[in-house]
Formats: structure tokens, C-alpha cells, sequence
């Protein structure tokens, strides 16, 4: 279909050039011993060309959109994305109005005022009224819409609740790697980027009792339901979290965590059935320019219903049960505390992100989203 | 004091002129210190990097629309960029994108669009024989075009030029293990910027210091030109901001290379861990649209000041509500100042701040759209006549309301988090900032030509020129809406891990079609502007029968513009189809005392005022070089 757009534009383009050539002739008929030419013909072509043009166009542009739309994201899988997506569709719906009416308004006054040798331009240099009015419906319609916005935003960037679950995710070139606080308790043990190396990936700070069940992915998991706070960190350089379906950004920077919080409301397989398409996946994209390969650094997202979450979770070794060698880091009167973590499953060690093959049901599902 | 030393400028230059009546090639063309030459010299260099920052632009744009195509004949001109499978590298793709960004802002938007008609009008339409310092203002275009050089040559070192956008936020462009454009290349990105700045503070200084002072007796603020108004406010806003850019490229190069850590911290790359920590990345981006937002309006507010000028004068009609222009133009100046972290909604910054900036931010929209409806109700009701020039400006006010109405979505920071940073902002910016300058600063070139070249340029060609340059202006940044919409990320090489299906992948095309044909439109100009200078058509003193000072100066302007006394202004610019005037445009120069037909009562009673006005700066009347008797 864009096809046929190309060409009536291109078969358009040719007429004006046609058209406009054309003109010449007549322009040269015009010259006068002046510089300027007498506005003759072209003048009128110019002056009608503008409405025809934004006709076309706006023609154009409705069926573009109507074309577009479809590939549009599906509707919104997060509790604050309902709200910014009617939004901006009814303030989408305002500024769009606006732009006809002033659209219309300047193209029409452009070829209905063309020159005319018999008639004299209005000297109208102000209107004091006119201008207040101008002025003024705009900031009210300004001020509601920057207020409606500011509500908003200031519930999206409200403090998390305190029962929100947390997960961690960091940002290094070019690739994710999630952190969960693992099944005791909701808290992700401390960090120290300089602890960070090839197995340690986020810097894990063994020394704190919280770091023994931490659980590292490289899917982010995400129950639905239940407010989710992520928190934010970048290894080299900037980079940003970007959940399309769950309408999340934030800002990955190094020696800066940052965080967003955000309730999801649609799993993966509701969005499958939803979208009526099996392949369908959440992900995670960079939107911060980090590098040669910013485009590809990208994480896979799954939404479990919460039990199916919770079941996973426990499916998963922590990190400290994965690399054993790490209990040395682990100070001494903690380490019988460490060991708790380790023993169950020392021996085999299944590669880090990976749910055993014999999991529960709710867990193969997610094994399978997972690939 | 500055008007005593000013005066003895002025002096100055006029004994100068007595001692040496031809200037040879050199004192001429290349190290000239006439305000008009170096007008020109800036054009023509900002249209040869438009050139280069267009062609930049069709590469990644051929990646995009045409990612499956064989790039192995561009080989001669991109060398190891294109891999062996024949396909953009994906690092010289960011390279592209940056360098593209850098050039059309700084360079032709920035340097071509306000160096070349600030340079050119402000003296022209204030009536003064050159710049405050013609020395200074020959040193500003010269440092611009080392500037130009060393970004240049950055383009062909073997590590590519600066890749992290062009905004170059660190931790990417501070450390040089992080991207190949980080090394060299930035280090030439940021030498380049350094100078440029200091060209545009010397030429910001000048344009302010000349509109002060050097105006000509009757030029009171209050009838300047809407175009001087513009270009006095470009200059203020240039050199309150430039300096906070050129120190925040001053802590970039000691985090580079002096191990400092301004804006690094706890980082850990190339399998160790950096020692910095403490400095805040987020403060760069501070400092960089503390700069990066007037720098819109630097770009913008040249272009507004030219259309006001075009139309005015084409629609035969008094610019509507020019007290109204002047204060929205204050309004945007001021508030340019205050909107800069609504680039940072999802920076991390504290959301607090955000809401602030999202308050002051709309407040931005208020002038801005007083400015549309102004030149709207300018048209209303005039007796049009559609030279190039107009069409331009036309062109430039639907621009501006099609990429203004979406900065109300972006300056919603809520809104701002889906569309932070995709293909919806590339639209909204390319529109309102990118597209609009350019028709802008193409209005200024069709409508300055014959007082720049004393000759015409050919309308015709004109024509078409405007046709296939709006229409393919519409037709590539419109459908990015849609994408962004869709979410798709900006700066992206591929869009195989956004989108696995591919979904824009026609409408991509259509893009970068569109956006070939209209680089290609721009061949037409470029033939249509070098043809003329030669062969075009010999213009007449007042081709546009306009009201401006300029046109009172002979066709072809000599060193000193006015052959004989500087003339004094007694109106403002704006006396179009006055009721009772016989024709419809009374030039500045013309006194009420010569109109009593067509003077308002307020205007009669200025008529006892202009004696006093007669009698102001005795320096002004002295007679120019040229025409001195010799």
C-alpha cells in the first residue's frame, strides 16, 4: 500500500514539475524591465497548489494513519500505562484539532488573499481583543493539560509501596542482567562495583547476609498483580530501561541506581491470546545510545501470574549456590548462614537464568518462554 | 565610554578607506572584514556542509529504508565502513547519526543560518557602515571554519568520528574504551566545538554591541526590523549559554584525559573497574541543555524573524501585532532559558524537578503560539504575492505548527516515558527545529539574494525547489510519528531486535525514498543560487518593494553601504498598504512630514520630532568612501 502512496506522491511531484515549467512561460511573459516579475500565473498556481497540497496531505495523512495504526503497541499491560495512553490519545485528539483549525486557516487565507492587481491589502497592524483571546484560551487549555499530565506523573513517580517486590536490573554493553532478592525475604543484597567480575556480573557484596539468596537471570521474570519496583544500574555507560508493552523508561547510569515502579497487569500468554499471536514475547530494549551494538541490547520479559512467579523463584539457585567458590568471600560469622544456601544443590550446578527440566507445570511454562 | 570608541571605529574605518581604494583578492574575499563578505562566506560554507550534513543523513537512511542492500559501490568513499558483507558498520551507522546531528545544528543552522544574515542585515538594516568590529567579526568566521576543518577531518580518521550522538553524553564519549568514535574522534568533536563556540561569542558580541550602538539617528528599538529584534535575542541567548557548553566540554576533556571524575563514577569496562567515583553523568546533561535548549531557539528564533520580514512585506501588509512578536520573542528568550531539563524527564533526574519542568515548559507554548496565529492573521485579508521567498516562509509557519503541537505531548513528562527517545521525538524536532530553521534560512536566501548579488534568482526553479522540498519534508518526518508511536527506539541500526516481524519495514522505505528525493531537490537550489551569483537576472534597488533600510542602499552594495549620509528613520518597517498612501509601501526613510495623507494622529504629531531626529549622531551624514569626491 505505501507503494501506491510512493507513487501518487511521485506522479505528483511529476505534475507540479510539469505545471511549474509550464509556468515559466508565462512568467517570462511578464517580465518587465523590473527585477521582480509582475505576479502573473504563477502566482495563482502557488496560491491554489498550497490548499490542494494540504488537502492531499491531510487525505494522505488520515490514510496513513488508519494504516499505521494496527502496528501500533497493543494496549497498555501496566496499571499507570492505561492512563498515559488515553491521554495522549485525547491530547493527541486536542493538538491534532488544533493543527487543522490553524492549518486550514493559513492555507485558505494563503490562496484566497493572493494578489490581486484590483484590490489593496487591509492595513490591520493590531487587535488588542484578538490577541488577549489568543493568548489566553490557549494557557488555560495549556494549564489543564500540563495539570492533568502532572497528576500523572506525580502518582508514577511516587514512592513505591512498601510491599512492592523488588528487582534489580543492570545495564553494562550489551546485554541485562536481573537480580532478585531471592525466596527469604524481599531484599537484594549490597553491591560494590568493584567486586564485580567475569561471574560476578552486578559485583555481588558477599559480606552482606542479604546477598546469599540473591537470584541472577538473564530473563527478567515479573509477577503480575503485585507492585513491582525496579531498581536501575549501569556498569560502563548510560543506558535505558525500556518495557514498550508495560510503558516503562528509565535511565540505566552508572554511579547512579535509579528506579521505577509499575504494577503489571497482563502475562505473557494473556498478551498471546490478546494479540492472537503465539510468538509473542515482552521484551526489554535500550533506549540510551550505548555503543556499536546499542540496537541489539535487548532482554527477554516474561509476566507469570504471581504463584507461577513465586514458583520459579524457587525453582532457581541463588547466586551463592551457583558459584560455590564465592563462600570465601563470605566473612566468618556468617558462614554457616551461607551455607544453608549451598548445600541443597552444590554438585550440579545448572547454568545461571535456567529453571530445571523438572520443574512444576507453572515452571516449564516459563521454561518454554524462555527458550 | 563604548559609544565614544565606537564612534572612533566608525572614524576609523572611513580614514581607512581613503588610504587604500582597491583592496586586492585577499583583503576582499578571503581575510574580509565587510560585514556582507563575510554574510557570504558564511553561506556559502553553511551550504556546502548542509550538503555533506544531508548526504550523512541519506547513508543511515539508506541502512534504514534498505537494510538488506548491498553497500560494497560505496566502498570508494566509506572504505572499512562497509563491512565485507557489504552492509553500513553498525558502529559508523552511530558515527553518521552524530555527525549528522552536530553539523546541521552547529554548523548550517547555527553558523549559516544565523552568521550568514545576522552578519548581513544587521548592519544593512540598521543602518551602520559595518559591525562594531570588523576584525573581530572576520576572526569569528574564521574560527568557525577551523572548526569546520577539524570536524571534517574527523570524519576520515581510522577509528571514525565521535559516535554518541550528538549530544555526546558521558560515561559513552569519556571513556575511549567504550566506542570506537570515543577516542580520536571525540577529541576532535570537542576541539571542533571549543572553537566554534568562540567564534559564535565573538560574533554574538559583535551582532549585540552593533545593534546598541551603531544604529542610524530616528532607530529607536521600537521600529527595528522583527528580523534585528530576532537576531539581537539569537546573540543574548548564544552568549549566556555557549559558555556553559564550552565548560561542560572543559570537564569532559579533564574526565578523558586528566583522570578526573566530573562525570564518571563507579564504572566497571574492559574487565576492570575504574577508580573514579563521585562525579555525576547526570550533571553533564545539566550543563549540555542548559545549552541544548536555547540552542532550539538560536536556531529557530533567525528563521521566525526572516518569515515575519518575508511575509510582512509579500502579503503586502503590516506584520499583525508587532509589539505582540517582540514580547513573545522576550517571553521565548527568557523561558529558553528555564525548560532545559524536559530533555531529562527519564534521566533519573528527581521527579520533583520534572513536574517544574514540565510546568515551565508549557508556559513556552503560550508565545510560541501567539507567533502562528500572528502570521496567520498577517495573511488574512493581504494581497499575497508568492515569490520563493514567501512560499519558504509559509512553508516555515506550517512546519512549525505540525512539530510545535507535538512539543505539548513531549512536554508532558508523563507522556514522556513511552516517548522518550523514540522515533516521535526524531519527528517532533525535525519538524518544529530542523525543518522549519531550513525554511527559514532558504525564505532568507531567495529574499536577500538580489541585495546580496545584486542579481536575482531564478523563481521558477524557486518554485519547484519549495514544491519537492515540502512535500518531501512532510513526507519523511510525518510517518515518524507512527513508528514512535509504535515505540520503536531512535538511534537504532537495526530494528531486528525491536520488531521481529518487520512491520514498518515499507513505510521505512517510503521514508528514505522521500528523503533522497528531497536531498536531490536541494541540488536544484544549489545550481539555482552559484548560477545566479553569475548569470542571474539583474535585480532592481527594491525588487520586493519593501520597506527596510537595506533596499535603500545602491544594487550592487559597496564597502561602507551607503554611498552617500547614512539615512535616518523616522516609521517602523511595517508600512504596508497604509490607507491614503498612493503606493502601498512607505519606506522607513520617508518622514510623516512627507505623508500627511496617510499619517495616523499620533503619527502627525511626531512630525515636530523629526528635527531632533535630524540632528543626531553628526557622524552619520559624512559621506562614504565611494562616493567621496575622489
Amino acid at each position: 500500500m505505501v507503494y501506491i502512496v510512493g507513487l501518487l506522491a511521485a506522479v505528483l511531484l511529476v505534475l507540479t514539475l510539469v505545471v511549474l515549467n509550464r509556468m515559466s512561460v508565462f512568467t517570462k511573459g511578464f517580465a518587465s524591465s523590473q527585477g521582480a516579475d509582475t505576479p502573473g500565473m504563477a502566482n495563482k498556481i502557488n496560491a491554489a497548489l498550497l490548499p490542494i497540497v494540504f488537502l492531499l496531505g491531510s487525505i494522505a495523512g488520515v490514510w496513513s494513519f488508519i494504516e499505521a495504526a494496527p502496528k501500533f503497541l497493543p494496549s497498555p499491560s501496566s496499571e499507570h500505562g492505561v492512563h498515559t495512553d488515553t491521554m495522549f490519545w485525547w491530547f493527541m485528539a486536542i493538538v491534532t484539532t488544533a493543527f487543522f483549525l490553524t492549518s486550514v486557516l493559513l492555507f485558505v487565507f494563503a490562496f484566497k488573499y493572493q494578489y490581486d492587481p484590483k484590490r489593496r491589502a487591509t492595513f490591520y497592524p493590531v487587535n488588542h481583543r484578538l490577541e488577549l483571546a489568543w493568548t489566553v484560551i490557549p494557557a488555560i487549555v495549556m494549564a489543564i493539560m500540563v495539570f492533568m499530565g502532572w497528576r500523572v506523573w506525580r502518582d508514577i513517580t511516587s514512592e513505591a509501596p512498601a510491599d512492592a517486590y523488588v528487582i534489580e536490573v543492570t545495564g553494562k554493553q550489551f546485554n541485562w542482567i536481573a537480580r532478585y532478592p531471592g525466596v527469604d525475604n524481599n531484599k537484594l543484597g549490597s553491591y560494590n562495583y568493584k567486586l564485580i567480575d567475569a561471574t560476578n556480573e552486578v559485583g555481588i557484596d558477599l559480606t552482606d547476609e542479604n546477598s546469599f539468596d540473591d537470584v541472577i537471570s538473564n530473563t527478567l521474570y515479573i509477577p503480575k498483580g503485585v507492585p513491582v519496583l525496579l531498581k536501575i544500574r549501569a556498569r560502563d555507560v548510560l543506558h535505558s530501561v525500556f518495557l514498550p508493552h508495560l510503558r516503562v523508561k528509565m535511565d540505566a547510569v552508572p554511579g547512579m541506581p535509579t528506579k521505577f515502579w509499575f504494577k503489571a497487569t497482563k502475562t505473557t500468554d494473556e498478551m498471546k491470546a490478546e494479540t492472537n499471536d503465539p510468538k509473542f514475547e515482552y521484551r526489554l530494549n535500550c533506549t540510551e545510545i550505548c555503543g556499536q551494538g546499542h540496537f541489539s541490547m535487548k532482554m527477554n520479559v516474561v509476566v507469570l501470574e504471581e504463584e507461577e512467579f513465586q514458583a520459579w523463584l524457587k525453582t532457581q539457585k541463588s547466586f551463592l549456590a551457583t558459584n560455590a567458590t564465592y563462600l570465601d568471600r563470605v566473612p566468618a560469622r556468617l558462614k554457616a548462614k551461607a551455607m544453608k544456601y549451598t548445600e541443597s544443590g552444590s554438585e550440579e550446578a545448572p547454568a545461571e537464568g535456567e529453571a530445571p527440566s523438572d520443574s512444576t507445570a507453572s515452571a516449564s511454562a516459563a521454561t518454554a518462554s524462555l527458550r | 565610554m563604548a559609544t565614544a570608541a565606537l564612534t572612533h571605529d566608525a572614524h576609523d574605518a572611513h580614514e581607512h578607506e581613503h588610504e587604500h581604494h582597491e583592496q586586492n583578492f585577499i583583503q576582499k574575499y578571503v581575510f574580509s572584514e565587510d560585514h556582507k563578505m563575510i554574510a557570504k562566506q558564511y553561506l556559502i560554507t553553511g551550504i556546502i556542509w548542509a550538503f555533506i550534513g544531508g548526504l550523512l543523513s541519506i547513508l543511515f537512511r539508506l541502512q534504514l529504508g534498505f537494510p538488506d542492500m548491498k553497500l560494497d559501490g560505496l566502498r570508494w568513499l566509506l572504505g572499512e565502513w562497509i563491512n565485507p558483507e557489504g552492509k553500513l558498520e553498525s558502529e559508523f551507522y552511530l558515527a553518521l547519526v552524530t555527525m549528522h546531528g552536530t553539523i546541521m545544528v552547529f554548523f548550517v543552522l547555527t553558523a549559516g543560518l544565523s552568521g550568514t544574515f545576522s552578519n548581513f542585515l544587521i548592519p544593512l538594516q540598521i543602518g551602520a557602515r559595518d559591525m562594531a568590529s570588523g576584525f573581530l567579526n572576520m576572526l569569528s568566521y574564521w574560527f568557525f571554519l577551523v572548526a569546520s576543518m577539524i570536524m571534517l577531518c574527523s570524519l576520515f580518521i581510522s577509528t571514525g568520528p565521535a559516535a554518541g550522538g550528538w549530544v555526546i553524553y558521558p560515561p559513552l564519549s569519556a571513556i575511549p574504551t567504550a566506542s570506537n568514535g570515543s577516542g580520536m574522534g571525540m577529541s576532535l568533536w570537542l576541539v571542533a566545538m571549543a572553537l566554534f563556540i568562540v567564534s559564535q561569542l565573538m560574533g554574538g558580541l559583535n551582532y549585540v554591541t552593533t545593534i546598541i550602538n551603531l544604529r542610524t539617528r530616528g532607530l529607536s528599538f521600537s521600529k527595528l526590523p522583527l528580523t534585528i529584534w530576532s537576531f539581537f535575542l539569537t546573540a543574548v541567548l548564544g552568549i549566556l549559554s555557549f559558555p556553559v557548553l564550552l565548560s561542560a566540554a572543559l570537564l569532559l576533556i579533564f574526565d578523558r584525559n586528566f583522570g578526573t571524575s566530573f562525570y564518571i563514577s563507579e564504572i566497571y569496562i574492559g574487565g576492570e573497574a575504574l577508580p573514579q567515583q563521585g562525579g555525576s553523568a547526570i550533571l553533564f546533561q545539566h550543563l549540555f541543555w542548559f545549552l541544548g535548549h536555547p540552542e532550539v531557539y538560536i536556531v529557530l528564533l533567525p528563521a521566525l524573524g526572516i518569515t515575519s520580514e518575508v511575509i510582512a512585506t509579500n502579503a503586502r501588509k503590516p506584520i499583525f501585532g508587532y509589539r505582540a512578536m517582540i514580547g513573545s520573542m522576550l517571553g521565548i528568550t527568557l523561558l529558553a532559558f528555564i525548560v532545559w531539563a524536559h530533555h531529562m524527564f527519564v534521566t533519573g533526574m528527581n521527579p520533583f524537578l520534572g513536574s517544574v519542568f514540565m510546568f515551565l515548559t508549557l508556559i513556552i507554548a503560550v508565545p510560541s503560539a501567539v507567533k502562528g496565529f500572528n502570521y496567520i492573521t498577517t495573511l488574512w485579508r493581504g494581497n499575497i504575492v508568492f515569490t520563493p521567498a514567501m512560499l519558504f516562509s509559509i512553508g516555515l509557519v506550517s512546519l512549525f505548527i505540525a512539530g510545535g503541537v507535538t512539543g505539548i505531548i513531549l512536554g508532558n513528562a508523563a507522556l514522556d516515558i513511552q516517548l522518550h527517545d523514540t522515533y516521535f521525538v526524531v519527528a517532533h524536532f525535525h519538524l518544529v527545529m530542523g525543518s522549519a530553521s531550513f525554511f527559514g534560512l532558504m525564505a532568507g536566501v531567495y529574499h536577500w539574494f538580489p541585495k546580496m548579488y545584486g542579481r536575482m534568482m531564478n523563481n521558477t526553479l524557486g518554485y519547484i525547489h519549495f514544491w519537492l522540498s515540502f512535500i518531501g519534508v512532510f513526507c519523511v518526518f510525518f510517518p515518524m510519528h507512527y513508528i514512535g508511536i509504535a515505540g520503536f527506539p531512535r538511534r537504532y541500526y537495526s530494528f531486528s531486535t525491536y520488531d521481529m516481524t518487520n512491520s514498518f519495514a515499507d513505510l521505512n522505505q517510503f521514508i528514505s525514498v522521500a528523503a533522497i528525493v528531497t536531498f536531490a531537490a536541494q541540488g536544484l537550489f544549489a545550481w539555482n543560487f552559484f548560477y545566479s551569483i553569475f548569470r542571474g537576472k539583474k535585480s532592481v534597488q527594491n525588487p520586493w518593494r519593501s520597506t527596510t533600510l537595506e533596499w535603500t542602499t545602491p544594487v550592487v552594495v559597496g564597502h561602507g553601504n551607503w554611498e552617500g549620509p547614512i539615512p535616518a528613520v523616522y516609521r517602523w518597517p511595517y508600512d504596508f498598504s497604509k490607507p491614503g498612501s498612493v503606493e502601498d509601501f512607505i519606506p522607513q526613510t520617508v518622514p510623516f512630514s512627507a505623508t500627511p495623507e496617510s499619517n495616523l494622529p499620533e503619527e502627525t504629531e511626531q512630525i515636530a520630532l523629526e528635527k531632533t531626529i535630524e540632528e543626531l549622531h553628526p557622524y552619520q551624514k559624512e559621506v562614504s568612501a565611494k562616493s567621496g569626491g575622489h
